[in-house]
């Protein structure tokens, strides 16, 4: 079924609410509101959004993100103020300020947090999918991991059981050229990450991940065939990463001009637009949402900005489901943390009252 | 009630959890057509059928990375280590996911790891293992190593009940070795909960899963031979420790011996000693001493083995030393 006119207005909506919003956090972190490192999707956006689009949330599809799909979470729901205050590490953000950037979500929102361990959510997805599939459940996962993630041991266990029990589960590899600074030739002797759904014996499908509406059909495809209790599929979607790893990685390991010539011929939001404008969606209609969206982000960071932080002893709750049993360190009082006074912690992080 | 043995007290635990609850479910290695390595889940997927008692590919990470992911579901995932030694493939997924997911982002991970450890049986340096200590120091972990039949019983039930993800240690030399009359009807033990074995009034053994048995026998020979009268506390839990139930053994007989069949540097003796010193130190009529393994991989060899291993002589040595003291 192809998209309507305003189903490809909103997958244009979540790429350049995440591309503004990353900018916006750009600003806070040069403000040093944000609090540590940030991660950049810059060039990234079809792919995060057109494959989350792919999901259905009457169905309770269940999206596991990694660190460069921030688009994918708020295809699922997520909202620019909660990033924001991840981001500054406020005691309202979802996890109260116990998780970094986009690591929070749940079940029921339709998405889940990731670890920093790269590959882990896949046998997890595993076990989300298989759950749904022992209980007649309709639902689908969908897992995101980078290059370097299969190169783990973890992404190959997930994978490999997943595939044998048929789990429901569309696992795609990002392939945005680097893991950190390492090129995928460092990373695999395989000419594709494609070819390792063979060694599965599951379906592996290969797409422009900087063309949304091809990465939506590539999704949706495996999407369905999960759905139908035909197991899982394996989608390498080719992207690339014109940002550092983080904000602080000055990307001197790229070839010169590479970034540069992506930003030029291989824009996903440019491309995306080209379609829209050929499809007789006038200029000041896109201009209009990116300026709804400016607005949205605007009242985000204000929000996020006048919350509060958490409170220094919520660090001891909740570690158990049981009522909490860690009693608070006898030495600690009057302790404050640095960034009551300047935003980065400068030396050890603390000052005594 | 016929008496049955810790691993058929284990196994009733399963059955009965998988019939009370449909949500629980075994997954691991060999445990569906072959019953597991020790025939632990024998005949559960006769009873159960394959979707609920899933064998696995060698899959460490898997097992426990899929039960954390079915557990965020609302499912009880039981994962058997065929060994515990195994555990280890599966350490970061144990204590960077499962540990942290409810803390972190409000994931719960209600599943139990389960599997044999423990020497005395001749399995070398990978057959076993006491990885206790390596999740001991990880908060959001439950650890429990019962040493009975009943409490085998009683606290599997309690573990696969709990919200929280519980490693549960079967001392595999205890398998076919004990035997118990079982409590009658649904007999749940609480985790967290110590239990007195034997009631002493001079000096105190701490100790847990097979050694409980090594420390009873050395306490008969300290009153038969030295009429000493020797505590054992059978901790039944290691995380969350039982401070209450060390404290007042500790209060009562103000000399302790702590004993683990884990190997003694990290190993969880030391932090016992750590919390009597914080806590009851002006109690302590002598130094708290330590009978464990020694510092060295497990050896093959009986002669080896059986050195490197606690001996009921040991822990007789350590009293006599303690009482002297």
């Amino acid at each position: 079924m192809a998209l309507t006119r305003e189903q490809k207005l909103e997958l244009y909506y979540y790429m350049r609410l995440t591309r503004s919003l990353e900018e916006r956090l750009v600003n806070l972190y040069r403000q040093t509101k944000v609090t540590g490192g940030l991660f950049r999707s810059l060039g990234q956006e079809a792919d995060a959004v057109g494959a989350a689009y792919a999901l259905d949330k009457s169905k309770g599809d269940i999206l596991a993100p990694l660190i460069r799909n921030l688009g994918a979470m708020l295809v699922r729901g997520a909202e620019p103020t909660e990033v924001i205050r991840q981001y500054m590490a406020k005691g309202d953000s979802p996890t109260g300020g116990r998780e970094l950037n986009i690591h929070f979500g749940g079940i029921e929102r339709g998405f889940i947090g990731q670890i920093s361990h790269l590959g882990d959510m896949v046998p997890v997805m595993a076990g989300v999918t298989l759950a749904a599939k022992m209980r007649g459940e309709n639902r689908v996962g969908l897992v995101f991991v980078g290059d370097g993630a299969t190169s783990t041991g973890a992404f190959h266990e997930g994978i490999n059981f997943a595939a044998v029990q048929r789990c429901p589960l569309v696992v795609i590899v990002e392939n945005n050229g680097y893991a950190y600074s390492t090129p995928v030739s460092r990373q695999t002797a395989a000419k594709s990450f494609v070819d390792k759904a063979i060694g599965y014996g599951v379906p592996g499908e290969q797409a422009d991940g900087n063309d949304v509406l091809a990465v939506y059909d590539v999704t949706k495809r495996a999407v369905d065939r999960a759905r139908r209790g035909e197991g899982v599929t394996l989608i390498e979607l080719i992207t690339y990463r014109r940002k550092g790893h983080a904000e602080h990685d000055n990307q001197s390991y790229v070839p010169a001009g590479e970034i540069e010539r992506w930003a030029a011929e291989n824009d996903p939001l440019d491309r995306f637009e080209k379609v829209l404008r050929g499809e007789k969606v006038k200029a000041a209609e896109l201009r209009a949402i990116d300026e709804r969206i400016t607005a949205e982000i605007d009242v985000a960071t204000d929000t996020a900005d006048a919350s509060p932080m958490p409170e220094p002893t919520d660090a001891l709750r909740g570690v158990y489901a049981d009522p909490p049993r860690v009693p608070p360190l006898w030495f600690r009082q009057d302790v404050h943390s640095a960034v009551d006074k300047n935003e980065r912690a400068a030396g050890w992080g603390t000052y005594d009252a | 009630m016929p008496e049955v043995t810790y691993l058929e007290a284990i196994r009733q635990a399963l059955f009965e959890e998988m019939e009370r609850d449909v949500n629980v479910f075994c997954l691991g290695e060999d445990i569906g057509v072959y019953g597991g390595a020790f025939k632990v889940t024998e005949g559960l997927q006769v009873k159960f059928g394959e979707s609920r008692v899933i064998d696995t590919p060698i899959s460490e990470i898997a097992i426990v990375g899929a039960g954390a992911g079915a557990a965020h579901m609302g499912m009880r995932p039981v994962c058997e280590m065929q060994f515990m030694d195994f555990v280890s493939d599966a350490y970061n997924v144990l204590t960077n996911y499962v540990a942290t997911a409810r803390y972190r982002i409000g994931l719960g991970c209600p599943m139990v790891v389960r599997g044999p450890i423990g020497g005395y049986v001749r399995g070398g340096p990978f057959h076993s293992q006491n990885p206790e200590a390596a999740f001991f120091h990880t908060p959001g972990l439950k650890i429990v190593s019962p040493a009975t039949a009943s409490d085998a019983k009683g606290l599997l039930k309690a573990a696969i009940r709990d919200d929280d993800c519980v490693l549960f240690f079967e001392h595999k030399y205890l398998y076919r070795r004990i035997k118990e009359e079982m409590p009658e009807g649904d007999y749940v033990v609480p985790i967290g909960k110590a239990r007195t074995a034997r009631s002493g009034t001079d000096v105190s053994i701490i100790t847990y899963a097979a050694m409980l048995w090594k420390s009873l026998e050395a306490a008969e020979i300290m009153q038969a031979e030295d009429g000493v009268s020797v505590e054992v506390i059978d901790l039944r839990t290691l995380l969350p420790l039982d401070d209450e139930a060390i404290v007042e053994t500790v209060q009562k007989t103000n000399r302790v011996l702590i004993v683990h069949e884990d190997t003694r540097t990290g190993g969880i003796a030391g932090e016992i000693t750590a919390r009597i010193n914080e806590t009851c130190f002006e109690w302590l009529d002598a130094p708290i001493l330590r009978v464990t393994a020694a510092d060295v991989p497990l050896p093959y060899s009986p002669p080896l083995e059986d050195y490197v291993l606690p001996q009921t002589s040991d822990i007789v040595r350590a009293l006599r030393r303690i009482v002297a003291y």
